[in-house]
């Protein structure tokens, strides 16, 4: 191999690296779709694709939220439970010749804003950690939804409520993957170009820096809680229209796949850095994998275990990146 | 000259890293019993070389020898096994343990399945004695320990290793004057037993007072090495910046008006009680004292950082309210903070999300950040205040000491302030950086700011500053102006003796 060959390789090699370290759980994202589309055929059909774009956006709209809280070193488990209780309280207030529809919505958003504000307020302004805020959170939204439900399903809605979660823009686009791609477009706006947005960041960054600075700290904690339990609220109401019923235990669990999405994209639990871009490629990830194991025919229980390995593996691999490219 | 009479010798070392050759063809040779000072502004090497004596990195080219043999290393632990212990700059001990724990953790001493306290707590006695040290009880939680004194928990713990070579990265920078004598008596002593001393500080007249050889690294080469005695500091700053620096402080001569910020007997719980001064346009106002005399509390104090108790703050004659930073932002204070990495930069953003920070209102159009006008602010500071880094969007933790300094310089000259409280603004920094940031704060005198520079270095402090008050335990005991100015008569006032 001569000089500028080898200079060739080299440049290609440092291109190569600096795409991987700023990209590299989108380069996964394109590996998988390469391994499940050779595995089963079906996987690339626009059908199918469309498919697994509205199974993921009921949790990425929630990743969008969380993105901010995890970037501003926080936590947030209550959001599952807050997607059941506005499905209850939506479907409650959403029968027809009862209320106007927009009293339905309004009331569902509603129920996130103001168990975000609750959760933001103790957290800002008592040292008590985000995790047992929002646990306590969890439960008594939880439980609230079965109480306000008598613990069974509430059908009966607006049209334009099923039509949130069942229709199509053009025939072809489902609504839920139109809203995701608001939310994703006004979060990232948000987080990259608004004082709010970088106050996220410096709060995650260094808290008391971030006080120094100038910076209300505890008012931008408490607008982050607002902000994804707003965003629980806009998901659970779509997610109901998709099931034409308010249930109950509808987002059981759905704060764990979107935490999950929010930490393979990229996104430190010590603060600091983070994307939304990130979140929509960590949720397609695990969308891809419990897709792909559906169409394989794999049981339910694989997928699960599948997720949990990912979801270690992206931080492993993050943690060994930082390893190499920092230096004394 | 034979090998016996150096511990350790290391020749032509060199190391890489991604695009830059860190350490060329670095030679280091440290005699038995000797303190050698190595010597070189951030981003010489040092920390690179230490490194790799101590088996955290690992060499790309060149031979060591140590104690006589051939030395290879697999790691930090190994460096202790073999007798060769680092005292990093910033200390993280456990700080909930007690001191005999944080020596011998790791290596607990058993008595079957139990940890034997008992056996600990007098071996810890022991090598306490051995330093002659009494105010540190082997028992004593970590958390209740000075700066200093966790330090001679780290030598102590060197000691327990029975160390021959201690390698001790700016050891006083958090240490007051008479910590420093304590710690100096110390290595002396040790010096004397046959321990072996590599001290990197960049203080010049301790370099003077506690080594015996001094060796240069600049941009990652070996300069010189000679005897202490041989050298002087011009001679030494010569050798590590290349260039001449014609005056260490170069203080202009600013227009002093009238006051601008009085402080009228303010107090805070526990931390300092009725102190009073002002401060004048185009005034440096020094604060000195021993570490834990109050200096950065007052500053916190009138920052809206901590609670006041009692007292009152006026500006331009007029009494003001402070009670948060936001307040004191908005009345145009800047507070530059003594340690940068817990209250100053925001280590995982980019140098240009650190910089504009308190001042993201300026750059927001229609609630929307403006790009460009971000670029070219954070770009005017990064010429402005000359500070290395690849680009704007470089992490701010990569970046040397004294460039995060500049950093945080630039942040706080963006919100246009017209007082600047400087927090030790030159600590662990390397001179050239040192020089240039003295150069700033004579600038903004000049351009009439107020200025409160606390620092414990006092030639520094008289160097820079217009008057120096002085506080001892919590209280202002005494304000020094112009031939005033001692170093005599500030040690006297610290020690809460009158002039």
């Amino acid at each position: 191999m001569n000089e500028t060959q080898k200079n060739r390789m080299q440049t290609v090699g440092t291109a190569f690296r600096e795409f991987y370290t700023r990209s590299g759980m989108f380069l996964i994202l394109v590996v998988m779709l390469l391994i499940v589309s050779c595995l089963t055929p079906n996987f690339l059909r626009v059908t199918n694709l469309l498919n697994l774009l509205r199974q993921v956006s009921f949790t990425a709209i929630i990743g969008c939220g969380l993105t901010f809280i995890l970037i501003s070193k926080n936590m947030d488990l209550s959001s599952g439970a807050i997607v059941s209780l506005t499905s209850v309280v939506t479907a409650l207030f959403a029968h027809p010749g009862e209320y106007p529809l927009a009293v339905s919505i309004i009331l569902g958003l509603f129920v996130g804003v103001a168990c975000g504000f609750v959760n933001g307020v103790i957290i800002a302004n008592f040292a008590i950690p985000p995790f047992i805020v929002t646990l306590g959170m969890k439960e008594v939204a939880s439980g609230l939804a079965l109480l306000f439900s008598n613990a069974c399903p509430i059908p009966d809605l607006h049209e334009e409520i099923l039509w949130l979660g069942t229709g199509r823009v053009f025939g072809v686009i489902p609504i839920p993957c139109v809203i995701l791609a608001l939310v994703v477009a006004v979060t990232w706006v948000i987080l990259s170009r608004t004082k709010f947005g970088r106050h996220v960041l410096a709060v995650g960054g260094n808290e008391t820096a971030a006080v120094i600075s100038g910076i209300n700290v505890k008012w931008i904690k408490i607008k982050a809680y607002i902000l994804v339990g707003f965003l629980a609220s806009l998901s659970a109401i779509v997610l109901t229209g998709r099931n034409s019923s308010g249930q109950p235990s509808l987002g059981s669990g759905m704060e764990f796949d979107a935490i999950a999405a929010v930490i393979i994209g990229g996104t430190s639990m010590s603060g600091g850095v983070g994307t939304i871009w990130g979140t929509v490629i960590g949720a397609l990830i695990i969308g891809v994998i419990n897709n792909g194991m559906d169409l394989m025919n794999v049981n339910i229980y694989y997928q699960q275990i599948a997720k949990g390995v990912v979801m270690v593996a992206a931080v492993l691999l993050d943690c060994l990146k930082n390893r190499r490219t920092t230096r004394g | 000259m034979t090998g016996e009479s150096y511990i350790l010798e290391m020749e032509n070392i060199s190391k890489f890293f991604p695009g830059v050759h860190a350490l060329d063809q670095v030679q280091l040779r440290v005699r038995r019993g000797t303190v050698h000072a190595l010597m070189g502004e951030n981003g010489a090497g040092k920390s690179t070389l230490m490194k790799i004596l101590i088996g955290v990195l690992k060499k790309d080219g060149g031979t060591i020898h140590y104690d006589g043999g051939p030395y290879e290393i697999t790691g930090i632990r190994d460096a202790l096994q073999k007798g060769i212990s680092m005292i990093f700059q910033e200390l993280h001990p456990i700080l909930d343990m007690t001191v005999a724990e944080n020596i011998f953790i790791g290596r607990e001493s058993r008595k079957g399945l139990f940890v034997d306290k008992k056996k600990m707590l007098e071996d810890t006695q022991e090598l306490l004695d051995r330093l002659g040290v009494d105010y540190i009880r082997p028992s004593d939680k970590m958390r209740r320990l000075s700066a200093a004194k966790i330090q001679m928990v780290e030598i102590c713990k060197a000691l327990s290793y029975n160390a021959k070579l201690i390698i001790m990265d700016e050891p006083t920078s958090a240490l007051t004057e008479d910590e420093c004598k304590k710690l100096f008596e110390i290595i002396r002593d040790l010096k004397e037993k046959g321990t072996a001393f590599i001290f990197i500080s960049h203080k010049m007249d301790e370099i003077f007072q506690i080594s015996d050889e001094i060796t240069v690294m600049r941009d990652g080469k070996y300069i010189l090495t000679k005897p202490a005695d041989q050298m002087t500091t011009d001679e030494l700053i010569k050798a590590m910046v290349g260039r001449e620096i014609t005056s260490v402080f170069p203080k202009q001569q600013s227009q002093i008006g009238e006051p601008v910020l009085e402080i009228k007997g303010i107090s805070s719980k526990g931390a300092f009680e009725n102190v009073s001064f002002s401060i004048r346009k185009g005034e440096i106002f020094g604060l000195a004292g021993l570490m834990g005399a109050g200096r950065t509390e007052v500053a916190e104090g009138i920052f809206g950082f901590r609670k006041l108790s009692g007292g009152e703050i006026w500006l331009h004659g007029k009494k003001i309210n402070i009670r948060s930073p936001q307040d004191a932002i908005r009345y145009k204070m800047a507070f530059l903070t003594e340690d940068r990495k817990y209250t100053g930069l925001f280590l995982p953003l980019s140098v240009s999300d650190n910089v504009i920070m308190p001042s993201v209102k300026q750059f927001l159009k229609a609630g929307f950040l403006q790009k460009n006008c971000v670029k070219k602010a954070v770009q005017k500071g990064i010429d402005q205040f000359a500070i290395k880094t690849p680009s704007a969007r470089q992490t701010v933790n990569n970046l040397s000491g004294g460039n995060q300094q500049k950093v945080l310089v630039a942040r706080w000259m963006l919100t246009d302030p017209d007082i600047i409280i400087l927090d030790e603004p030159t600590r662990g920094i390397d001179v050239g950086t040192k020089a240039e940031i003295h150069k700033i704060m004579s600038g903004l005198a000049c351009q009439g700011k107020t200025v409160l520079m606390i620092s414990s270095e006092m030639p520094e402090l008289i160097g820079m500053c217009d008057r120096i008050g002085v506080m001892h335990k919590g209280q202002l005991s005494g304000i020094l102006e112009g031939d005033e100015m001692t170093q005599v008569n500030i040690m006297r006032y610290a020690a809460g003796l009158t002039v």
